[in-house]
């Protein structure tokens, strides 16, 4: 309203530029919400063809992750493995490595943060514990990445491939693990030992909100911080952008190829970490989230922006908690959000098109 | 039950690589025709999986097979469609897109299967075999290799066909084109969104038949996740066989030996825990990666959507 009243004041070209300044506006506007819209309604018509109003599904897993308080805390706590997911991915994307091995890291982590922690926490104070679990869960994780960097970094072997086979390989080893050598001579469910409610991460003032939540958000600005304002960052996003013009640049790429693995592969490993001693306490036999895909259309919708991505990331928790509810109470499988999610990224991609097009006629 | 080394333990080993080999076989091909023409077709996965559920529907309701692989390729080729729409025709990100269609058809068909079938897995009969004369009477291999279902010849041929249309045909040169130098091809006045497309649908067809295959003949039913992979080794296995289609062939006996272990390994009475034998092709593939990564020759353009004009 104040812009139309200034318009009218100061004459024609000034209108005309304050006119395209809020058309650009408004664009950006659509172009990020417009993808979400769109694929919640194409989502909404595979409920309707199986049967289910997509509305009741809707506000059912609005009410359930984001509406009511329980609900609410346990979005937030879902929060922190994902966040952890998120910079790690963020951190491969921009540097132009595609690391989609995420589940069989995030899933050694867990074992591994599963398998130290309840026998550590018995002979050392538990936050000494709890740190050492995190750590070493974070070197298998990059252990897990090595051989996909090795292979990328100095036989130009295409990562996509590799860290793909990995997490295949990863999510069956974390499963011997649990089932032959840390699982839990005291039940007869098969899991690792559990780790005491009281000894896990500790929880914020009075709520059931996990203090993971906290490294999470630590971690992801941490990862923002690294790649948009340090000279580390920036060579990163040289590989990333031109892998030829980094060499030429006299910049080790090998180097930092492997630098990224690691860090990547660590954060999602820590991530696997946080959700056992924060939340789950121990590793069920054939547990897999598989957070590691679906937090990807995430980091895209945030166009690997770590502020962005923080909003991306509750978004996904509100539909993971609520479609978890969901699939106990009205019937609709989890993997419902598998679809949705996948929507997203494909509307997306289509938006990022259309975009293009824009700017390119307005340049014209 | 015998051990180790009897003849059923040979039998059932061999019969089972082959059975395991013949979606990645097809998976294989399609992939490599998407990579000569420079589309690297992630979304393969997802369309083996829609291959597999349309496929396993169209063979329980109409009682026949044949109806069944159809549905499966029509599946498959359906998604293609999709991909080729977005990746060719508007030249959006190949691995997005790949991604997302593989990580939508398996939540799709696990919800499709979740509503149809509810918690019920129903079975297929078993499919019949047509055996080879004489060839089929070999001890010991001739069951295993020449008592298969029609589909397993013709998966096979399928591998001569495609070398064929590589080595002798202009459309195999426009692919090799496509993939390579697309702006060539361009200038030569043949369509390269058009020459990519028909890799793509044809890759969608093969994959689709591959699900359709291992759903129905393999398996004999359903389960949500049931491909586990199959069309990510397809891509490996285009990846390394460096555009010949016999070398998919043999890695795809490859790999299926390793998958057919499992059965195998019970019929000989060895108990050795299930999770480690489904790491055996995902080791096999790291292994000949590691040996063989550096050798693994791509086209030129693959990934790139070509732009006519664009530098």
């Amino acid at each position: 309203m104040n812009q139309q009243a200034t318009e009218t004041r100061v004459g024609a070209p000034d209108a005309a530029q304050a006119a395209t300044r809020r058309n650009e506006l408004l664009w950006r506007v659509a172009i990020t919400i417009g993808p979400i819209v769109a694929s919640l309604a194409i989502a909404g018509c595979v409920l309707l063809a199986v049967g289910v109003n997509p509305l009741t599904y809707y506000a059912y897993v609005v009410d359930r992750g984001l509406l009511s308080p329980l609900g609410l805390q346990q979005t937030l706590t879902r929060m922190a493995p994902l966040l952890f997911i998120a910079s790690g991915l963020i951190v491969a994307f921009r540097s132009g490595m595609w690391n989609l091995g995420g589940d069989g890291q995030y899933l050694l982590g867990a074992v591994a943060a599963a398998a130290i922690a309840p026998v550590f926490v018995q002979v050392m104070p538990g936050w000494l514990a709890l740190f050492l679990s995190f750590v070493i869960a974070t070197a298998v994780a990059i252990a897990w990445s090595i051989v996909p960097a090795l292979l990328r970094a100095y036989q130009g072997v295409n990562e996509i491939i590799t860290t793909l086979m990995m997490s295949f390989l990863g999510v069956s080893f974390a499963n011997v693990l649990v089932k032959l050598v840390f699982l839990d001579p005291g039940t007869t469910v098969p899991q690792t030992r559990t780790l005491p409610v009281d000894d896990r991460l500790p929880r914020l003032f009075d709520t059931t909100v996990t203090s993971g939540l906290v490294l999470g958000l630590v971690a992801i600005i941490a990862v923002h911080l690294v790649m948009t304002r340090t000279s580390f960052g920036l060579r990163l996003r040289v590989v990333g952008a031109n892998p030829n013009a980094a060499v030429h640049g006299g910049l080790n790429v090998p180097g930092l190829t492997l630098a990224v693995f690691a860090i990547s592969a660590g954060l999602i490993g820590m991530g696997g970490a946080i959700d056992i001693i924060g939340v789950q306490g121990n590793v069920r036999a054939d547990w897999n989230p598989a957070y590691g895909m679906a937090v990807i259309p995430v980091v895209f919708l945030a166009r690997m922006n770590g502020f962005a991505a923080i909003g991306f990331v509750f978004l996904l928790s509100v539909l993971s908690i609520g479609g978890e509810s969901a699939a106990r109470r009205l019937g609709v499988p989890q993997h419902f959000t598998l679809v949705l999610v996948s929507i997203v990224l494909i509307t997306l991609a289509i938006a990022e098109y259309l975009d293009h097009r824009f700017n390119e006629k307005r340049r014209a | 039950m015998g051990g180790l080394f009897s003849e059923t333990f040979v039998t059932v080993l061999l019969f089972g690589a082959v059975t395991a080999a013949v979606p990645l076989l097809l998976a294989g091909l399609g992939e490599q025709m998407s990579e000569k023409a420079g589309v690297l077709n992630i979304g393969i996965e997802g369309m083996m999986i829609f291959g597999a559920y349309v496929g396993f529907v169209g063979a329980y309701y109409s009682g026949s097979f044949w109806a069944g692989f159809a549905a499966g390729a029509a599946g498959g080729m359906a998604v293609a469609a999709l991909m080729a729409l977005l990746c060719v025709r508007l030249g959006l990100n190949q691995i997005v897109v790949g991604i997302a269609i593989t990580l939508g058809m398996e939540g799709l068909t696990a919800l499709l299967h979740h509503f149809q079938f509810a918690r019920s897995y129903p079975r297929l009969p078993a499919a019949q075999v047509t055996p080879i004369p004489l060839l089929s009477d070999i001890p010991v291999i001739g069951p295993a290799l020449f008592r298969q279902h029609l589909i397993v010849y013709l998966a096979v041929a399928m591998v001569f066909v495609t070398t064929w249309i590589y080595r002798r045909t202009q459309l195999g040169l426009n692919l090799q084109a496509a993939g390579d130098k697309p702006a060539a091809l361009d200038v030569a006045g043949i369509d390269v969104t058009r020459t990519r497309t028909v890799a793509v649908l044809f890759t969608g067809a093969m994959a689709g038949l591959g699900g359709a295959f291992l759903a129905n003949i393999g398996a004999g039913l359903f389960i949500p996740f049931i491909t586990n992979g199959a069309g990510f080794l397809g891509i490996v296995l285009a990846m390394l066989a460096r555009g010949r289609p016999l070398w998919v062939l043999f890695g795809a006996l490859i790999f299926g030996l390793c998958l057919s272990l499992t059965t195998a390994a019970q019929v000989a009475g060895l108990n050795i825990p299930t999770d480690i034998i489904q790491m055996l092709p995902f080791l096999a593939v790291m292994l000949m990666l590691v040996l063989f990564g550096r050798r693994a020759s791509l086209p030129a353009a693959l990934g790139i959507p070509y732009e006519r004009g664009a530098r």
